[in-house]
């Protein structure tokens, strides 16, 4: 009896996943985006989010005019970050350029710079920063650091030494050396999986409502938790193939490697898509249309991104927020995913990320199915 | 299958309310197997509700419903897998084709047995062959409506629950569609179909005028139609706006409808000079017109319940 009735659920289920396989392929959008939302914001992600500015325009005004002043416009062209794209003596001229947006940053050397650099606690060098760009104030900062500190103690440039604890500080902020697209690709993966996963599961139940199916699959044997499953099943796939193409494209474009181990990071991606599906299960119990479906899942798909210490880092938020971002399974997968990838940790050492996640799947399947069967009501 | 002449559907001081809005309002129902039942009452009346709190998809606010025995809130399970259901929006897959939408319905049921020769058996019945690859999105009404009853029946279910069936289709296959739910009510299956077509409601066994969620009138199409509580006149030759105006102003008199040079007065079965005194309004206006007496039809049914239903509060 038992064995047959197990055997009646199974062919539901299947029966379920088949039915959003098949709509899924024939609907041509969707199946697209399944590919082009990854390949699209991995491109995106990878080439414009980047701390490491380079080539900025920049306006010199050099009223030293000094050897020693020209060595240090050629530090700060070696560094890349700036493009000198003008150079002038009148200081309207400068402010011109920058007011016309025609240059982000100004370098003003003043006329006794040597002086100042010897002995004078004055500032040595003023950089103008175009503070509606607000990344650049930190760039800047470290721009200023960069030439001195490699100077710092072997020469002309030791009498920046009152300056030197303060731009080692700046220095350790922005590191010329690192690469972006290292840290972003792979937290770039739950992103993706988070935009994708709660996107689409949201609107799957939701579709069913909107186009009146639910009506008659509620007068089915079919169980909730049955109709759920079988909806998020074809997802799963879609999940890890999305994973692929992202790990692909990432070592392909930025050549970002996967230090560690694949099968932890196919495992912990296993267990971040189910997570994902959930919140969007969860969702879907909320929103009556898909147009509101939409709307919830992006309201979760922002903070996700904002608080998951993608963007920023976990450590320098407000306590609030990061007990928000507790909440959040991509500030869980960033950190699982970020190990495996880049430092080669084993998927075990995560432990505590893969509890969270679990706790917030088995929560959010647990909220759905409750909450879907009021719904009937 | 259950017995004919036993009792299918039964339900007592059955309610639903949405809020403050009572949809469903203390029904008792009574419906034995085998035999079409029909739901006639105006859109809103509570007709769907009704219908969705006896598959239990909705639970009733206040009073009970069983379907062969079965609570339809304890064991809305178990009444499932014996219930047909066919939703007033056409509720399988657009996406799908015929056999795609037939497949999934039997593995939702549990079909047993050769599973594609009882679709192919459905696909006869229902005049599915041509339509056997082609997405339900892309059908007629009509086609739709036959694919949507083939799914409702796969499984063989005692009772079949059609909410406005024949809403979206023309008037020949709304004659098929019929035809079809005689046969299957002959097969032994339990029918209860909502309809706001009078023609429809008067080919069921028995009917239930629904109205404001509250039943207003039972029993079977003939018998209402007899027992109507009023006299019903039809007067022929006055067709213009002034007949009606003048008649509805009299007390005694539930309605007026105009059918193309005839009017059909509904009036109160206590006054016994209604005739006459008709006669003699249109006199008075210089209307020449023949009234007589007729016999009610189900409108008239309807509208004379629904009446006194807006009367009783």
């Amino acid at each position: 009896m038992a064995v047959s009735r197990m055997r009646a659920a199974v062919r539901r289920l299947k029966a379920v996943a088949t039915k959003e396989v098949r709509q899924l392929s024939r609907d041509r959008v969707t199946f697209g985006m399944i590919v082009g939302v990854p390949l699209m914001q991995i491109i995106l992600f990878g080439y414009a989010i980047n701390y490491d500015v380079r080539n900025l325009a920049t306006v010199v005004q050099d009223d030293a005019n000094t050897s020693m002043s020209r060595e240090f416009i050629a530090q700060l062209k070696a560094t890349q970050v700036v493009h000198i794209t003008y150079t002038t003596r009148s200081s309207d001229e400068l402010e011109r350029l920058m007011r016309e947006g025609r240059a982000s940053m100004a370098v003003v050397i003043p006329h006794d710079f040597e002086r100042r650099l010897q002995a004078d606690t004055r500032p040595v060098v003023q950089i103008l920063v175009d503070g509606s760009q607000p990344q650049l104030a930190v760039v800047a900062g470290g721009i200023a650091a960069v030439p001195l500190l490699t100077r710092h103690g072997e020469g002309p440039y030791s009498g920046g030494k009152r300056m030197a604890p303060r731009r080692i500080e700046i220095r350790t902020l922005y590191n010329p050396e690192k690469r972006t697209a290292v840290q972003i690709v792979p937290a770039l993966i739950g992103v993706i999986l988070t935009m994708t996963m709660v996107l689409f599961t949201s609107g799957a139940i939701v579709r069913e409502r909107e186009r009146g199916n639910l009506e008659l699959l509620i007068a089915t044997p079919l169980s909730s938790l049955e109709l759920m499953v079988g909806k998020l099943l074809p997802y799963v796939f879609i999940g890890l193939i999305q994973t692929t193409i992202i790990l692909i494209v990432g070592a392909w474009l930025f050549s970002v490697p996967v230090v560690g181990r694949l099968v932890d990071l196919y495992a912990a991606a296993l267990v971040f898509i189910a997570a994902t599906l959930g919140l969007g299960l969860f969702v879907s119990t909320l929103a009556q249309t898909q147009f509101q479906a939409f709307q919830l899942a992006f309201l979760t798909l922002l903070p996700s991104i904002l608080l998951s210490g993608f963007m920023f880092p976990f450590e320098g938020m407000p306590v609030a927020a990061q007990w928000l971002a507790e909440l959040l399974p991509l500030t869980h997968f960033n950190v699982i995913i970020r190990g495996i990838m880049l430092r080669g940790a084993d998927l075990p050492e995560a432990w505590l990320q893969l509890l969270k996640l679990s706790g917030f799947l088995t929560v959010m399947l647990i909220v759905a199915v409750v909450r879907f069967k009021k719904r009937l009501d | 299958m259950s017995e004919p002449g036993q009792t299918a559907i039964s339900a007592r001081q059955l309610t639903r309310k949405f809020g403050a809005k009572v949809a469903v309002d203390h029904i008792d129902l009574d419906i034995p197997s085998g035999r079409i039942y029909g739901f006639l009452g105006p859109n809103g009346s509570g007709k769907s509700t009704t219908l969705r709190m006896l598959c239990g998809m909705l639970l009733p606010s206040d009073g009970h419903a069983e379907v062969f025995g079965l609570s339809v809130v304890k064991d809305a399970e178990a009444i499932r897998r014996r219930l047909g259901y066919m939703p007033q929006k056409f509720s399988l897959w657009e996406d799908l084709t015929t056999d795609e939408n037939l497949r999934f319905m039997a593995d939702l049921y549990g079909l047993e047995g050769n599973v594609e020769a009882r679709i192919a058996e459905q696909r006869a019945t229902y005049n599915l062959e041509d339509l056997r690859t082609q997405r339900a999105g892309t059908m007629s009404g009509g086609q739709k409506q036959r694919l949507a009853l083939a799914a409702a029946t796969l499984h063989s279910p005692e009772l079949l629950l059609l909410d406005e069936p024949t809403s979206a289709v023309d008037p020949q296959s709304r004659r098929d569609f019929w035809e079809r739910l005689f046969q299957l009510a002959e097969g032994g299956a339990t029918i209860l179909v909502s309809t706001h077509y009078m023609d429809e409601a008067e080919r069921c066994h028995g009917l239930a005028i629904i109205a404001e969620g509250r039943m207003v009138a039972e029993g079977t199409p003939r018998a209402l139609m007899a027992a109507v509580d009023a006299n019903i006149y039809e007067i022929e030759g006055a067709d213009g706006s002034e007949a009606p105006r003048l008649i509805r102003e009299l007390p005694w008199v539930h309605g007026v409808t105009q059918l193309g040079i005839r009017l059909r007065v509904l009036a109160n079965r206590s006054v016994k000079d209604a005739e006459v005194q008709l006669r003699t309004l249109l006199k008075q206006h210089h209307i020449e017109a023949k009234v007589e007496l007729t016999s009610a039809s189900l409108e008239d049914v309807f509208v004379v319940a629904t009446r006194r239903e807006n009367n009783g509060r």
